[in-house]
């Protein structure tokens, strides 16, 4: 099995308050098979084993869908590959000697809980805002009885297949959630059932985001690059154009 | 009018309102371009246009009435530019946090849309200079009022205010460039038929407006415009 | 507090059994509309049960909290599903009804799933496709504009509405979106990064539970009306399965402590087409949609240790062992069999792959014969995630796959309010011993988890509140007290322990003994070995475990050593469930019970029940009841694929 042997310099802060710092971290004989996360599982149980305390970073599925991964490799959210999750970064993108910078994410609506794990309820709380269809359980009709065009439906779900996760913030050099608030929005604007919220959606989710300490958006594109899912600036159009639209609605 | 507060209050809000001074302004440059390229047509043609210029509109306009409105439209358009730009640029910066990443790798679409802050700096400071230079010719060698023709070829000639004018064209470009692209997303110009000309579009304008201008006083220098 | 002896009253209503679930909800008590808000329910879990249930009864007006540990509710393992969810709308008009999806699951749960339960969830199944797009999920749509569907897992109709290959992950949205609607309004207080460590009971009722705040360390007690587990299956006990790594049993299981019944936990299901492990490092495994064993032919190389790569070995030295067993289902045997097969195969010296643990998916034919673009817009995803992951390219040579621990049809007993053998504590969704018997067809969890959260339990909820009334019991009581200093014992033991090996290696050392000893297949001595096995690496855990850090912060250690101990508990009632159930059934195939052809024998005689285990101490033997299972429509028949 091929094994490389690779320097790490880890961002570790013990708590919300407390200072920071990088901590350097030698991981030898690391398989190129494994991927990114059990890296750092490996990296943790050696930590361990000398009685220190494991760096802290948030994972769960661990095959890029639940959103939870996200630390900034090298530079890049998700590190260098485009389109995946950290946890579905694999080792062998990597070589025998490579240093690897790893922070979390940084942004003011984002603090740092400990070491690479950041507060990202913002987001949830961006959704509760608006991001929903109010519609309560047990007063809807057949699934049928509206149809919606194939190419609504798939413009819908390309937007819908965000996974909360935060690259965009991460990326973004204006530390703007444009990215995840445009990509609810359209998922939901875009669809007829949608539409009688359409307009106080808008409004409601765009002042949420403010009120969160995002940073706005000048239109750089780093987020679509950052994304795990490709979630296109298409939808910042849309959101634009709504919050627009919804001042004469 | 509520409903304008309203829209400027939101971060969304203020971009729609700096996208469209800016389309305001870059229609403007665009226009004075085009009018300052009649300077290689000759002298009487370029003063003639400056004399339409202060006489269009008349009599149901007073003298210069039109071009007031218009300086106001533009006073006002840089105004409400820059307030926006400044309020949204410090929202940024502060939203950016305090612990600055050690690496971060560019992942944006262009340079230019990095350079758009510093770059719209500048332009106000080539703007100032401008205005002295050639409204004013507070700051010209031998400004004679009602002969811009004159003007603009001895102010040309000292060439190192001709190199700040080249210089100066280079953030105008990226301004614009980026600017319409980003204007366009702001203002939901973003029709799948179009979508993908918005950025060639752009480019093509903004390299045509910092071509036009470079030429006048490449032109000067040159000694090819006299 | 413990229960002396378990009453196991499945309080089925009468009636023929399309009108039991109306007649029930015509009998039920209701909660006057203005007193709903007098009553408080505490939620765990915001997966498709949780959030769905959370959302549903917020809307109806009770005040509801709701926990889980991500730091989202959105982030649920609930997510992670790919291929869909079922619904008896027969769009197709292919023949499909209630009737049928109701036949299917039962015979697919190879008939230790309860009638009345998996009857109502077919029913129900029409409204949650409803509801969820009402909601704005973006399901599949033909061209003109309605719904798509396609067929999944054995079933002979086409009744699986998806979105794409994340119909988890939209169905969560949606009920994730309902949740925070409901958390706006204020009806619901959500808990994240909160884990649930036990259940308080007084008086013989659930009156609240013991949370750790998992960012700042904290310990709380929680007061409520009723609780709702929904808090997910444990196929992590196996250590490497397709959950995600923070799924756990902690809260079944101390609940379970407290007095619920655990049901059937040997049921098990692992599914085929996972990718081999890899290494020792390795995490979690992940799973590749069983629609590739439709074009792809499973074989191995006849010769055993055979280190030839795959395109050197001739056709006549492979042996495509499924097609050669069943030749009228061949590569498409369920989940079960398939499995199986493939564990004999890597047992017998036939595996493949650097660590000989796998078995090839040969796409070659498939792309000879349809070419490999069609291939391509078929599977392209898959193959791409393929590829990442190994680092190998399935265009060029065969993919290695390997079955790996999925879902968990066994959990705590529920009747059919899906209330638990405590009452005023309801479990819901794959927690629940739920509707799905000894094997659980594709597609039929997602169903299973939003049948639960949105259709039954806002409605049992109110007849178990209008005729108990409020708790009345606040955190302060004394009873809290006391479990409260419990919870804050263990955590203590944990931190100060002064061991040396970390808690992961300890769970990993217990995953290989349950998949080996209680895995795909089991015998009387394996399980009487793990049996042996687990206790003894039960006492070395808390002897040796280190814990670093302290309790008062984010400590992933210090989560991961509490679930591992419960873990411990639970895998040893596995092997004792799976060594008294003397059959084979569904995903639970003992190697003394089967045909001559290797099928599993079911014995319905003595096993057509569910056992139910009662938690009698700590060092005690569990005690087990049984729930007896009567067949009144599908009649118990023996399966066959050949
Ligand atoms: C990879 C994969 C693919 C699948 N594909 C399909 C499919 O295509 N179709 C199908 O029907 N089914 C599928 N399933 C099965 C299905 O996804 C699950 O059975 C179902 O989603 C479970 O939902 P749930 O709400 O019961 O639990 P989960 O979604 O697991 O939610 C559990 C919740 O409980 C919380 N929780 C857990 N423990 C605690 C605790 N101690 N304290 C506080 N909170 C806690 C968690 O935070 C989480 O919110 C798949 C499963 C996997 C693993
Ligand atoms: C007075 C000096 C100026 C300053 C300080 C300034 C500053 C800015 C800033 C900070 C932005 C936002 C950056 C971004 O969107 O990426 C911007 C956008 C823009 N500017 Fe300027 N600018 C100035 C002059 C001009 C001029 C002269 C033009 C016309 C050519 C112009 C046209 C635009 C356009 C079209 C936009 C895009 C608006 C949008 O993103 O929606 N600006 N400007
Ligand atoms: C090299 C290129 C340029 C030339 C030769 C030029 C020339 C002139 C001249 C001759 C005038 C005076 C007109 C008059 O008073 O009759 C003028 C005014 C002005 N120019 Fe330019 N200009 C150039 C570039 C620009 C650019 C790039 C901008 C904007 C960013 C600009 C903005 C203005 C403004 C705002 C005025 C004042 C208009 C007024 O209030 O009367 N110019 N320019
Ligand atoms: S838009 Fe992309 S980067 Fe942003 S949260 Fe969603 S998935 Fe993550
Ligand atoms: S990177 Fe930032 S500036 Fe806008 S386009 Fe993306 S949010
Ligand atoms: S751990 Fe779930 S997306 Fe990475």
């Amino acid at each position: 099995m091929e094994t490389i042997d690779i320097v790490l310099h880890v961002w570790r802060q013990a708590g919300p308050k407390a200072k920071g710092r990088f901590e350097r971290h030698e991981a030898k004989q690391i398989s190129t098979h494994a991927s990114f996360l059990e890296m750092l599982d490996v990296v943790n149980e050696r930590l361990m084993e000398q009685g220190q305390e494991p760096i802290a970073f948030e994972h769960d599925c661990r095959e890029g869908i639940c959103g939870s991964c996200g630390m900034v490799i090298n530079g890049k959210p998700h590190g260098p590959v485009k389109a995946i999750t950290a946890c579905q970064l694999h080792m062998r993108t990597f070589s025998n000697g490579d240093e690897i910078w790893i922070e979390p994410w940084r942004a003011k609506a984002f603090p740092v809980v400990k070491d690479l794990v950041v507060d990202r309820s913002a987001l949830d709380r961006i959704i509760a805002a608006g991001g929903f269809i109010s519609v309560n359980t047990g007063s809807a009709q057949d699934a049928n009885a509206i149809p919606v065009g194939k190419d609504v439906a798939d413009e819908a779900m390309d937007a819908a297949q965000c996974i909360g996760c935060g690259a965009c913030v991460a990326a973004c050099p204006n530390a703007s959630a444009m990215l995840f608030t445009a990509a609810k929005a359209t998922h939901l604007n875009l669809l007829p059932q949608g539409q009688p919220e359409r307009w106080e959606r808008t409004r409601r989710m765009v002042a949420r985001m403010d009120q969160e300490g995002f940073g706005s958006c000048t239109n750089h594109g780093a987020c679509q690059n950052a994304c795990p899912k490709s979630i296109s600036v298409d939808t910042i159009a849309w959101l634009n154009g709504d919050l627009l639209k919804s001042q004469f609605e | 009018m509520p409903r304008v507060g309203k829209l400027y209050d939101s971060t969304i809000g203020k971009k729609i309102f700096m996208a469209a001074t800016g389309a305001i302004l870059w229609l403007f440059v665009i226009g004075h371009m085009i009018g300052n390229l009649k300077i290689f047509l000759g002298a009487e043609h370029f003063n003639a246009y400056a004399e339409f210029l202060r006489t269009v509109g008349e009599p149901l306009f007073p003298e210069s009435g039109l071009l007031w409105i218009a300086r106001i439209v533009l006073l006002v358009s840089v105004g409400v530019h820059m307030l926006a730009a400044l309020q949204l640029t410090l929202l940024s910066w502060a939203a950016r946090g305090t612990e600055k990443y050690r690496k971060q790798d560019q992942l944006a679409f262009s340079y230019a849309s990095r350079t758009m802050r510093w770059g719209g700096v500048i332009i106000l400071l080539f703007l100032i200079f401008h205005v002295l230079h050639l409204t004013l010719g507070t700051v010209h060698p031998s400004f004679e009022p009602g002969s811009p023709y004159h003007n603009v070829v001895a102010g040309f000639r000292v060439w190192p205010v001709s190199l700040f004018y080249i210089l100066a064209m280079i953030p105008l470009g990226f301004h614009m460039y980026h600017g319409l692209w980003s204007a366009c997303q702001t203002l939901d110009v973003n029709n799948k038929r179009i979508r993908d000309l918005r950025r060639p579009f752009s480019m093509a304008v903004a390299l045509v407006v910092v071509a036009g201008n470079i030429s006048i006083p490449l032109a000067v220098l040159a000694g090819f415009v006299h | 507090m413990q229960v002396d002896s378990m009453k196991l009253d499945a309080k089925i209503p009468g009636g023929p059994i399309q009108e039991k679930w109306d007649r029930h909800r015509f009998e039920m008590k209701l909660v006057n509309p203005a007193n709903k808000r007098k009553y408080d329910v505490l939620v765990v879990g915001s997966g498709l049960a949780g959030a769905s249930a959370a959302a549903t009864m917020a809307e109806l007006g009770y005040n509801v909290k709701c926990f889980c540990y991500q730091d989202s509710p959105r982030r649920a393992h609930s997510i992670a599903a790919q291929g869909g969810i079922n619904a008896a709308k027969n769009y197709q008009g292919d023949g499909d009804s209630i009737y049928r999806l109701f036949y299917d699951t039962v015979k697919g749960g190879d008939f230790r799933a309860r009638e009345a339960n998996v009857y109502r969830l077919a029913e129900l199944s029409v409204n949650i496709i409803d509801q969820c797009v009402a909601q704005g999920v973006p399901f599949a749509r033909e061209y003109g504009g309605l719904l798509a569907n396609r067929s999944f897992g054995g079933a002979q109709v086409s009744r699986t509405f998806y979105a794409r290959g994340q119909t988890g992950q939209q169905l969560l949205l949606g009920a994730y979106q309902a949740l925070e609607r409901q958390i706006g309004t204020g009806k619901v207080k959500m808990y994240p990064r909160s884990e649930m460590l036990d259940l308080v009971v007084i008086d013989g009722r659930a009156r609240g539970i013991l949370v750790r705040d998992l960012g700042d360390g904290r310990i709380r007690a929680f007061a409520g009306d009723a609780v709702v587990l929904a808090t997910g299956g444990y196929s992590n006990v196996f250590y490497l399965s397709t959950n995600a790594k923070g799924c756990n049993v902690t809260a079944a299981w101390r609940a379970h402590r407290r007095g619920a019944g655990f049901a059937n936990p040997c049921f098990t299901q692992i599914h085929p087409t996972c990718i081999p492990q890899s290494g020792d490092y390795q995490s979690k495994l992940t799973l590749m949609s069983e629609s590739l064993r439709n074009d792809g032919r499973i074989w191995v190389p006849k010769k055993k240790g055979d280190e030839r790569r795959a395109a050197e070995i001739p056709e006549q030295e492979r042996d495509y062992y499924l097609e050669r067993l069943y030749p009228s289902f061949g590569n498409l045997t369920p989940r079960d069999i398939a499995s199986r097969r493939a564990k004999e195969q890597v047992d017998n010296g036939h595996g493949v792959g650097p660590q000989k643990n796998g078995v090839f998916l040969d796409f070659s034919d498939a792309i000879r014969r349809l070419g490999k673009k069609l291939i391509e817009e078929r599977y392209g995803n898959l193959f791409d995630m393929y590829m990442r992951i190994t680092g190998e390219d399935p265009y060029e040579r065969p993919m290695r796959i390997y079955p790996a621990p999925h879902y968990t049809m066994g959990g705590l007993w529920v009747d059919y309010n899906l209330e638990s053998t405590i009452p005023g504590l309801f479990v819901i969704g794959e927690a629940n011993f739920s509707d799905h018997g000894a094997n659980r067809l594709g597609a039929s969890a997602l169903m299973q988890g939003l049948a639960d959260g949105y259709f039954i339990i806002p409605y049992t909820i109110g007849n178990f509140l209008a005729r108990e009334g409020n708790s009345k019991i606040g955190d302060d009581h004394a009873g809290f007290r006391e479990v409260e200093d419990q919870t804050r014992a263990r955590v203590k033991r944990l931190l100060e322990n002064n061991g040396k090996r970390t808690a992961a290696s300890f769970h990993r050392e217990l995953g290989r003994i349950v998949w080996e000893h209680c895995g795909m297949a089991r015998n009387q001595g394996d399980l009487e070995e793990a049996l042996r096995m687990i206790p003894e690496l039960r006492e070395r855990f808390w002897a040796e475990v280190f814990v670093p850090g302290q309790g008062e912060d984010l400590n992933q250690a210090l989560e991961h050593a509490g679930r591992v101990g419960d873990f411990f508990e639970l895998a040893e009632l596995m092997c004792r469930d799976a060594l008294v159930r003397e059959e084979s059934c569904g995903g639970h195939f003992r190697e003394e019970y089967q045909t001559a052809e290797g099928e599993a024998k079911r014995d319905d005689e003595n096993f057509s029940h569910s056992s139910v285990w009662e938690f009698t101490g700590e060092g005690s033997a569990p005690r087990e009841h049984r729930e007896p299972l009567e067949f009144e429509h599908v009649k118990p028949s023996q399966r066959s694929y050949k």
